[in-house]
């Protein structure tokens, strides 16, 4: 019997095309947030807000990944916005490779800013990275407060947490300032912002943030 | 290599409907690698493969040797087992410079109390090594 010894990072090549990515970002000047939640959290309606504030402003684009269906895209091409849609036929997340080959049916010159929602899920997406400058979490107050106790890695590994649907609060049995002690807990440098999609309350400040992270147009 | 194709099916219909298994993902990663360390034909040899797997690396270890016999199976790789090496959550607090085995998942250090710490260990996901039976043992 004989021992040999490989000692290599389980995802090294999905890491290696994410960095790939990166740079292909860097150097057109993208700004790119891989959106993540579990199902339900309003994820696309939060985008939909976004791009309903932003486009005109600054040129967007957004990648949708979906477990199936193309609904997710359709709803944003109704806002005018580019998009493409991945089916992951089954899989929980989106990798590196699915957002490479996703680039290529889209047109990024003179692109400034790229969503990419990945499949609702809040476990599997932590592991792979696409390439982003920022992971945003998602969570909305009707999924309770512990949230970030239960998905650490992805509250971790998270620049900002976005709270949704900050609008039924009264209803639900949620209360947002253990929710927020609980996300820094996990991970003291969070950047946190409240929204609802119902009132638009909290939407301006996470797109202001938003403009504060994008490069300038030449 | 290939990869047990109907039973491959069979687990995606299986995840289509739990939507929460990147464990077969991870355990296909894991045998792309080890693919490129058995010399070429040998994969009957392949007796084991130890993986390294932290605490905080987001795997459920039963939910991945699951994945990875699912794969293996009825492949000429059907005899190698997965050994994983847990490694717990370990960090070392910017503060007080204390390093401590934390109790998963609150990330402060238990000595000084202070959030400012980082993760030293347990998020590790490595492939660690194979073994492989020698070529005459094969054919026993």
């Amino acid at each position: 019997m004989s021992v040999v010894t490989i000692e290599r990072k389980i995802l090294e090549k999905n890491d290696e095309i994410a960095g790939r990515n990166r740079l292909f970002f860097k150097e057109r000047g993208i700004f790119v947030v891989n959106i993540v939640s579990s199902p339900g959290s309003g994820k696309t309606s939060i985008l939909e807000c976004t791009l309903e504030r932003l486009k005109g402003k600054v040129r967007l684009a957004v990648i949708e990944g979906d477990v199936q269906t193309d609904l997710d895209a359709r709803r944003i091409i109704r806002h005018q916005v580019p998009a493409v849609q991945i089916v992951t036929r089954g899989g929980c997340h989106l990798e590196a490779n699915l957002v490479r080959d996703a680039l290529e049916k889209l047109d990024t010159t003179a692109l400034q800013f790229l969503v990419i929602e990945n499949v609702g899920n809040l476990v599997c997406p932590a592991n792979y990275d696409l390439g982003e400058d920022r992971k945003i979490v998602v969570v909305s107050t009707t999924e309770g407060d512990d949230k970030p106790l239960k998905y650490p890695a992805m509250f971790r590994n998270a620049g900002v947490l976005i709270i949704n649907k900050i609008d039924l609060l009264p209803y639900v049995n949620c209360d947002i300032h253990r929710l927020r002690e609980n996300a820094r807990a996990v991970n003291p440098a969070l950047r946190i912002f409240e929204t609802s999609c119902t009132t638009n309350e909290g939407i301006g400040e996470w797109c202001d943030w938003i403009l504060t992270q994008i490069a300038p147009a030449d | 290599m290939r990869f047990n194709g109907a039973l491959l099916a069979e687990v995606e219909n299986w995840i289509d409907e739990s939507r929460q298994m990147h464990e077969l993902s991870i355990a296909q990663s894991i045998l792309q690698i080890v693919q490129k360390h058995i010399p070429s034909g040998a994969g009957g040899r392949l007796r084991s493969v130890t993986v390294r797997i932290g605490e905080d690396a987001g795997v459920v270890p039963d939910s991945l040797e699951f994945s990875f016999e699912v794969l293996t199976r009825s492949t000429e790789l059907e005899h190698a087992r997965l050994h994983i090496e847990k490694v717990p959550l370990v960090i070392s607090c910017k503060k007080c410079g204390d390093a401590s085995t934390v109790e998963f998942p609150f990330f402060f250090c238990p000595r000084c109390n202070s959030r400012d710490v980082e993760i030293i260990a347990g998020d590790e996901l490595q492939v660690v090594s194979i073994e492989l039976a020698d070529a005459l043992e094969e054919s026993v």
